[in-house]
C-alpha cells in the first residue's frame, strides 16, 4: 500500500541542506563552462580568414601574419580556447575585430545602461504582477481570475515589437505625451528620466508582468488545493489569516521561483526592445556586432547574457531548495 | 492519483472545444490555409512597386494600404505567411520529434543514456533563445535551412523536459515494469507502452514549440538578422516599414498584428485543447 | 465556559450533490446523543468523507450542500452565514482527517498548529492553550508531551501526527468530533496505539463523535452505533452489538462475511514436491552495489525460502519492511546483490533480460494498484494480447480465442474484451490484470498485495478466484499482503517479514500457536478482531512493543526487533546475530530465546492490560 505515514521515520535526504545549495552553484558553473566551449566553437564555423577580414583584401603578408601571431590564429582549437577563456575570466576578453577597440571598454560602456533599463523594469514588474498573481489566486475561479488568465496567455504569446510598435504610435505618435526614441539617456532630471524610459519600460514590463502573474498564480494555486488549507478552514480559520499565515509561507520559495523564471524573460526581451528604441544598451551593441559578424565582442556579449540567465534560473531552483521546510528544520 | 499525470489517450477523448478553443482552432486553420494558398489569393505581384504612394492608406484597391516602396500590403502579407509558417513548422517539427524520441529513450533506458543526454540538454537549454540564436547567425549567416536548424536546435530541449518527464512518470507504472518483467524490448516498450499514453502532451507542447519558434523567428526577422529580403515574413515586413512608424501607417502593425493572431491563437488552442496538462513553464 | 445546550447532533434529509446534480450523499438521517460515538461505514466512493465534511457545513470544490439539516447543541449549522459558520468551526465541531501527514501545515510548529482553533475563536490565552495542548498531549499518550510541540510535523511518525490531529480536534472541547478513517493508514502494530488513545481521550472527555471507517473489526472497538452507508445512502442502522450479531441489511451481512474470509481448502499438493521456486540468502536493495558486495540501501537480508509446485506461500509484514522489493527480486525487475534463485532447479539469472524465454514466461507478477497495473491506451483486448504474441505467438483469430478464454477463466464477459481501463471497475481491472498474467501460462505467480486497493467485497471475490485458479491450473502463488486475515485464507505457508529478515516462517496452522517469534505474537495480536472489547484485551506486553514503531536506525541491530522486543537480552540479542531455530509445532524463527523460553514468556505476558 502507498501509505504516506508509515510508522518508519523515513530517513531525510541524507544530504544538508547547504550541501544542496552547494551542488547547485557548482552545477551552475558547469554549465557555464559548457556553454563557453558552445559559444567559442562559434567562431571556429567563420567562413574565411579572421585576418584577412579585419585588414581587408589590400593587407601584406606580413601585417597578416602578425595579426595571425597576435590573434594566436596558428595555435590549436584547445589552446585558443584556453587563452579566450583566461581573457573572459581576467575581463580582457580581446579587442573589437571591426574597430580595434578593447571589448572590455565597449562593453563597460553599455553594460550599465542595460542594467538601469532591466532593473527599472523588475522595480515597475514585480509588484504589480504579485498583486495580480496573489489576487487571481485567493479569487479563482471569477470572472477576475478568468480574464486575467486568458489575458495573461495572450500576452505572453505576443511579440514584443507589437507592444513597442502600439506603444510609440498611441503615445509618441498619436497623443505626442512621450518621445519616441530614447537615444540620449540624459539621467540629469527625474523628468526627463522618467520621459525617456517609460516606453521601452512599459514595453518590457508587458510581457513579463503576464509571465510572472500567471507563475505565481499557479504557485499559490497549488498550495491553496493542499489539505492543510482545507484542515485550516475546517479549524474556523477566517480567509485572511488563511492566505497570510497558511497559504503563504509555504507559497514564498515558488513565488521567487517564479518570479526569478520570469526575469529570465528580460534577457529576450532587452533585446527587441533596445533595438525598438535605438537604446544604447548590451543587447543594441550585440545585435550590431553581428551585423558586421564582430565575433569577439558577440562571444563576450553572449557569455554575459547566458551568465545573466543561469544566475536568475540558480536563484530561483536556491528559492525551492530553501522554501522546503523539511530540508530547513532537521 | 491526483497529483500524477492523466492518462488519457487523446483520440479516446469526445473533443468538446469551449468557444474560445474552437474560435483560436479556427484562426490557426486559416493561417496555415494562407501560408498554403497565400500568392494564389494574391490581389498583386507582391514584389512589384504598384502604387506611387508610399504608406497609403486602405482603399478599395489596395485594401490593406502600400508599404515603404509603394507595394501592396495585402499581398506582401498572403506571402509573407508562407516563409513565417514555413520556416516555423519544419522546426518545431523537428524539434518535437527529436525531443520526444530522446525525451522516451532517456525515460526508457534511464542510468547513463539518460545522464549524457540530459546534460547535453541542459546546456543548450542555458542560453537565453535569441542570443543563441545571435551567435549561430553571426557564424553561419542566416539561410532558410541555418535557420530551421538553430530553431529546432534551440526548442528541443524544452520539449526533451517535457517529454522525458511524462514519460518517466509512466515508466514507474506497473503496467510498464509488467511488460519488462515479461522481457519486452525497449523499442517496444516505448512503441506500445509509453507512446499513446503520451499524444496529449506531445501535441500540446508541439503547439507550443511552433508558438515559439514563429515568435524568434518573426524577432529575428525584425532585428533583421532573419531571413534576408526578398525573402520577407511577417516579421521582416515589420522591419522594413518601420519608418511609417511616425506616420502611424498601417503597414508597420498589420504583420505585428498577423503574428501575434496566429500565435495567440496557437496558444490559446493548446490551452483550451482536452485533456492538456503539459507545462507552460518552459520558455 | 457557559452553560452548554445539551450537545446533541440531529442529521435531517441530508442531502450533497455534485455540481451537475448527481447526489453524493441522499437524503440521510441520523441522531446522535450526548457522549456517544456513532460510526460510518462503508467503501470506498460511498460519500463518506463528503457526509462527514457536510457535517462541518463544508463541501469540497466540485460539490454542494443541496438540502437538509445538521443540528449540534440548538444551532442549525446549514443555515449559517460563512462568519457564524467559520465560528462554529473548530470550536462546536471539529475534524480528524484522513492523512495526518498532509494535513499538517509542513512550514508550521505543531503545537502552534493544535493550538490555532483556540486562539483563532478566542476561547483561551496562549499560555491556557500551551498548557491544555500538553495535557491532551499525556491523555493520548504521546512520547515527550512537553517537547513534542516544538517540533515539525515531519518530525515525528504517522501515528504520532495523528495522535496530535486528535489532540487539536479536542482544544476547544467540541460538542462532536468527526474522525475520518484516521487509523486507515497504519499499521496494525501502529494502529492499536492510536485507536487506545483516541478512545481514552474520547471516555475521558465525554465526547460526542461520528467515527467515518471502512473497517468493521476497528468500528466495532470503538462504536456504540453504527450506521451502514452504500452508494450516498443509508443501509442500516444499529447498536454495534446488534450489527454483528444480527446484521439485517443484505449489504450490512456481505460486509461481515468479507472482515473474515474463510481458509480455503489447499488444493492437493505432494507433501515432498521438489521445490519450484528455491531462494537461497538473497540479499537486495536499492542505490546500487558497493565494492563490499552489499546494496547501498538493503532492504532484504539473507532470505531463504522454497515454494513447491502449486503451493501458495503468504508474505506478510508492515509496510516498507521489503515484500514488494522480493517481488520485484524474483520477477528480475530489481538485481539481487548477494544469494541466489532457483527455478526449478535451475539458476535464475538476476536481471530479466538475462533469462530465457521459457524462464520468463514460467514467472509472471501481479500488481497491487490496478489502476495503473494496465496500460490506459490499450483495450483489455490489446493489453492481454501482447503477452500471447509474445509468449505463444499468437495471432489474429487465434489470439481473439485465447483472449475470450482468458476472461472467462477469470469470470470476466467476453464483451470486455473492447473496453479500456478507464471503462472498468477496479474489481475487473485486477480481474483483467490477473488474466494478463495467465496469459502466459506461468508456473508462479508474484501477488503483490492484489486485493489491498479493493473494497473488501470486492476483494475477497478475487481472493476465491485466485483460489479457484489455483485448483483448476495448479499454480504456484507467492502472495504479498499486510493484511494476515487474506494470508491466511489462501496460503498454506507463510513468511513473516520484519525489517528485511524473515523472522518467521511455518505452515498456516502454526501461526496460531505458541510459541512463535516475539514479532509474530505482536502482529497476531495487534490485528483488530471483529468483536467488541478486543481493544481492552490487548496486554500490556503487547502494548509496549507496539508503542515503538520501526525506526531507521534499528535495521543495523543484528535483530532489528531489538529495542522494541519485551523478552530481548541486553548483551546477547544487540551484538550477536540470531540463530535459527526450529519449533516443535513446524516453523522455524529467528531468535536468542530458545522455545521453552518463548512459551514461557508468552503465556504468561498475554493477560490483559
Ligand atoms: N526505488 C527505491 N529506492 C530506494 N529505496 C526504496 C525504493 N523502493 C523502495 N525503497 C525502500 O525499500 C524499503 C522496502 O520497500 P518495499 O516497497 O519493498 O516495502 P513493502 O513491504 O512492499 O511496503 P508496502 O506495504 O508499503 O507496500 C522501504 O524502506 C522503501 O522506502
Ligand atoms: S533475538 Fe532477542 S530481541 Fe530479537 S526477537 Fe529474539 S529475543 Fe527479541
Ligand atoms: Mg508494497
Amino acid at each position: 500500500m502507498a501509505e504516506a505515514a508509515g510508522p518508519v521515520l523515513r530517513a531525510p535526504a541524507g544530504r544538508s541542506l547547504s550541501a544542496m545549495v552547494l551542488r547547485r552553484v557548482g552545477m551552475s558553473l558547469l554549465l557555464l563552462l559548457a556553454v563557453s566551449v558552445v559559444v567559442f566553437a562559434g567562431t571556429e564555423f567563420l567562413p574565411g580568414d579572421v585576418a584577412q577580414m579585419v585588414l581587408g583584401q589590400g593587407a601584406t603578408p606580413e601585417a597578416l601574419a602578425g595579426l595571425r601571431e597576435a590573434l594566436h590564429l596558428n595555435e590549436p582549437a584547445v589552446l585558443r580556447y584556453l587563452h579566450w577563456l583566461g581573457g573572459l575570466l581576467t575581463g580582457q576578453p580581446g579587442v573589437s575585430l571591426v574597430n580595434g577597440m578593447p571589448v572590455a571598454a565597449l562593453i563597460g560602456d553599455r553594460l550599465p545602461n542595460s542594467l538601469l533599463l532591466a532593473g527599472l523594469t523588475a522595480l515597475v514588474t514585480v509588484p504589480l504582477a504579485l498583486f495580480a498573481g496573489i489576487t487571481a489566486a485567493v479569487w479563482r475561479g471569477t470572472l477576475y481570475d478568468r480574464g486575467l488568465t486568458v489575458g495573461t496567455i495572450a500576452a505572453v504569446s505576443v511579440p514584443e515589437f507589437l507592444f513597442a510598435t502600439v506603444a510609440v504610435l498611441v503615445f509618441a505618435v498619436r497623443l505626442h505625451w512621450l518621445p519616441a526614441l530614447a537615444d540620449d539617456v540624459d539621467t540629469d532630471s527625474l523628468r526627463s528620466l522618467a520621459r525617456s524610459f517609460a516606453l521601452p519600460v512599459l514595453t518590457l514590463a508587458l510581457a513579463i508582468f503576464a509571465q510572472m502573474a500567471r507563475m505565481t498564480r499557479a504557485a499559490l494555486v497549488s498550495t491553496l488545493n493542499s489539505s492543510y488549507i482545507e484542515m485550516a478552514i475546517l479549524k474556523g480559520v477566517r480567509p485572511v489569516r488563511l492566505v497570510l499565515r497558511h497559504a503563504l509561507p509555504n507559497a514564498i520559495g515558488p513565488i521567487v521561483n517564479a518570479v526569478a523564471l520570469s526575469l529570465s524573460f528580460l534577457l529576450g526581451g532587452v533585446v527587441i526592445v533596445e533595438t525598438v528604441f535605438d537604446y544604447p544598451g548590451l543587447a543594441k551593441l550585440m545585435v550590431d556586432a553581428v551585423s558586421t559578424r564582430d565575433m569577439p565582442l558577440i562571444q563576450a556579449c553572449a557569455m554575459i547574457f547566458c551568465a545573466a540567465y543561469l544566475l536568475l534560473v540558480l536563484l530561483a531552483d536556491i528559492a525551492a531548495i530553501l522554501s522546503n521546510p523539511r530540508l530547513r528544520h532537521r | 492519483m491526483s497529483a500524477a499525470l492523466e492518462l488519457q489517450p487523446i483520440a479516446r477523448r469526445r473533443l468538446s472545444l469551449p468557444l474560445l478553443g474552437l474560435l483560436s482552432g479556427i484562426l490557426v486553420l486559416a493561417c496555415l490555409l494562407l501560408a498554403l494558398l497565400g500568392p494564389v489569393l494574391a490581389p498583386h505581384p507582391p514584389g512589384q512597386i504598384v502604387s506611387p504612394t508610399v504608406f497609403a492608406a486602405p482603399s478599395r484597391v489596395f485594401p490593406l494600404g502600400t508599404d515603404y516602396l509603394g507595394r501592396d500590403m495585402l499581398s506582401r502579407l498572403l506571402v509573407g505567411a508562407r516563409y513565417t509558417v514555413g520556416t516555423a513548422l519544419p522546426a518545431a517539427l523537428l524539434a518535437s520529434l527529436l525531443g520526444t524520441g530522446l525525451g522516451m529513450l532517456a525515460a526508457v533506458r534511464g542510468g547513463l543514456t539518460d545522464a549524457v543526454i540530459s546534460r547535453a540538454m541542459d546546456t543548450l537549454i542555458s542560453f537565453p533563445s535569441l542570443i543563441f540564436s545571435l551567435v549561430i547567425v553571426a557564424a553561419l549567416g542566416s539561410s532558410l535551412a541555418v535557420l530551421v536548424g538553430t530553431a529546432a536546435v534551440i526548442y528541443m530541449p524544452g520539449c526533451y523536459r517535457i517529454i522525458r518527464a511524462v514519460a518517466v512518470d509512466i515508466e514507474t507504472k506497473d503496467f510498464v515494469r509488467a511488460a519488462r518483467a515479461r522481457g519486452e524490448r525497449t523499442s517496444d516498450i516505448m512503441r506500445h507502452e509509453i507512446l499513446p499514453n503520451i499524444v496529449t502532451p506531445v501535441v500540446t507542447d508541439f503547439g507550443l514549440r511552433f508558438m515559439f519558434i514563429v515568435l524568434l523567428v518573426s524577432n529575428l526577422s525584425f532585428l533583421g538578422l532573419g531571413l534576408q529580403p526578398p525573402l520577407s515574413d511577417w516579421g521582416g515586413l515589420v522591419r522594413e516599414n518601420l519608418s511609417g512608424l511616425s506616420v502611424g501607417a498601417p503597414a508597420v502593425i498589420l504583420p505585428a498584428v498577423a503574428i501575434a493572431v496566429l500565435t495567440v491563437s496557437v496558444t490559446l488552442l493548446v490551452d483550451n485543447l482536452p485533456g492538456r496538462k503539459a507545462a507552460m513553464r518552459e520558455r | 465556559m457557559n452553560a452548554d445546550p445539551p450537545p446533541h447532533v440531529a442529521v435531517s434529509g441530508l442531502t450533497v450533490t455534485g455540481n451537475d446534480g448527481t447526489p453524493i450523499v441522499a437524503d440521510l438521517s441520523f441522531a446522535i446523543a450526548r457522549g456517544e460515538v456513532l460510526a460510518l461505514i462503508g467503501e470506498s466512493g460511498s460519500g463518506k468523507t463528503t457526509a462527514a465534511l457536510a457535517l462541518m457545513g463544508y463541501a469540497r470544490p466540485g460539490c454542494r450542500i443541496a438540502s437538509g439539516g445538521v443540528r449540534v447543541g440548538e444551532t442549525e449549522m446549514l443555515g449559517l452565514g460563512r462568519r457564524a459558520l467559520a465560528e462554529f468551526r473548530g470550536q462546536r465541531v471539529s475534524y480528524v482527517a484522513q492523512s495526518a501527514a498532509a494535513a499538517f501545515n509542513p512550514a508550521q510548529r505543531i503545537l502552534a498548529q493544535v493550538i490555532e482553533p483556540a486562539l483563532v475563536h478566542g476561547t483561551m490565552t496562549r499560555r491556557a492553550a500551551e498548557e491544555k495542548a500538553r495535557g491532551l498531549f499525556r491523555v493520548l499518550a504521546l512520547p515527550d508531551p512537553e517537547g513534542i510541540g516544538d517540533r515539525f510535523p515531519h518530525q515525528v511518525s504517522g501515528g504520532q501526527l495523528q495522535r496530535l490531529m486528535a489532540a487539536m480536534a479536542l482544544i476547544n472541547g467540541p460538542a462532536l468530533v468527526i474522525l475520518d478513517e484516521p487509523s486507515t493508514a497504519l499499521d496494525v502494530t501502529t494502529q492499536i496505539e492510536v485507536l487506545r488513545a483516541f478512545k481514552h481521550a474520547v471516555r475521558e472527555q465525554g465526547t460526542t463523535a461520528l467515527y467515518v471507517s471502512h473497517d468493521l473489526p476497528v468500528v466495532a472497538q470503538l462504536a456504540d452505533r453504527v450506521v451502514v452507508l452504500r452508494g450516498g445512502r443509508m443501509q442500516e442502522e444499529a447498536g454495534i452489538a446488534r450489527l454483528l450479531a444480527a446484521p439485517e441489511h443484505p449489504y450490512t451481512r456481505s460486509l461481515l462475511a468479507a472482515a473474515a474470509p474463510a481458509p480455503q481448502s489447499p488444493p492437493a499438493v505432494a507433501a515432498d514436491a521438489p521445490p519450484l521456486l528455491q531462494v537461497t540468502d538473497l540479499t537486495a536493495g536499492y542505490g546500487g552495489v558497493t565494492a563490499a558486495g552489499v546494496p547501498r540501501v538493503p532492504v532484504l537480508h539473507d532470505l531463504s525460502f522454497a515454494i513447491a509446485k502449486g503451493s501458495a506461500l503468504g508474505v506478510i509484514g508492515e509496510s516498507g519492511c521489503g515484500k514488494s522489493t522480493l517481488a520485484l527480486v524474483v520477477a528480475g525487475l530489481l538485481p539481487l546483490a548477494r544469494g541466489e534463485i532457483r527455478l526449478d532447479g535451475a539458476l535464475l539469472p538476476a536481471r530479466v533480460q538475462d533469462r530465457t524465454p521459457a524462464q520468463l514466461r514460467a514467472v509472471q507478477i501481479v500488481f497491487q494498484m490496478a489502476d495503473v497495473a494496465l496500460n490506459p491506451a490499450s483495450s483489455v483486448a490489446a493489453s492481454l494480447s501482447r503477452p500471447l504474441r509474445f509468449y505463444h505467438d499468437l495471432r489474429g483469430a487465434a489470439a481473439r480465442r485465447r483472449v475470450a478464454e482468458l476472461l472467462d477463466m477469470v469470470r470476466l464477459s467476453p464483451g470486455l474484451a473492447a473496453r479500456f481501463p478507464d471503462e472498468l471497475s477496479g474489481g475487473q481491472k485486477q480481474r483483467v490484470n490477473l488474466a494478463r498474467a495467465l496469459a502466459a501460462e506461468p508456473a508462479l505467480l508474484l501477488c503483490d498485495e492484489v486485493t489491498s486497493a479493493l473494497d473488501t467485497v470486492v476483494g475477497a471475490a478475487v481472493l476465491d478466484l485466485l483460489a479457484e485458479l489455483r485448483r483448476e491450473l495448479g499454480i504456484a502463488i507467492m502472495f504479498i499482503s499486510h493484511d494476515l486475515s487474506t494470508v491466511r485464507a489462501i496460503c498454506e505457508q507463510v513468511m513473516i517479514l520484519y525489517a528485511g529478515r524473515r523472522v518467521e516462517l511455518g505452515g498456516r496452522a502454526a501461526l496460531r500457536r505458541r510459541p512463535m517469534h516475539p514479532y509474530t505474537d505482536l502482529l497476531l495480536s495487534s490485528v483488530p478482531e471483529l468483536r467488541p472489547g478486543w481493544l481492552e484485551g490487548i496486554s500490556f506486553t503487547h502494548l509496549a512493543e507496539a508503542a515503538g514503531g520501526l525506526m531507521p536506525a534499528d535495521a543495523q541491530l543484528p535483530c532489528p526487533f531489538f529495542r522494541r522486543c519485551a523478552v530481548h537480552i541486553p548483551g546477547t540479542c544487540d551484538v550477536l546475530l540470531p540463530p535459527h531455530r526450529v519449533l516443535g509445532k513446524g516453523s522455524e524463527i529467528l531468535c536468542q530465546r530458545t522455545e521453552a523460553e518463548l512459551l514461557d514468556m508468552q503465556q504468561t505476558a498475554s493477560a490483559p492490560a
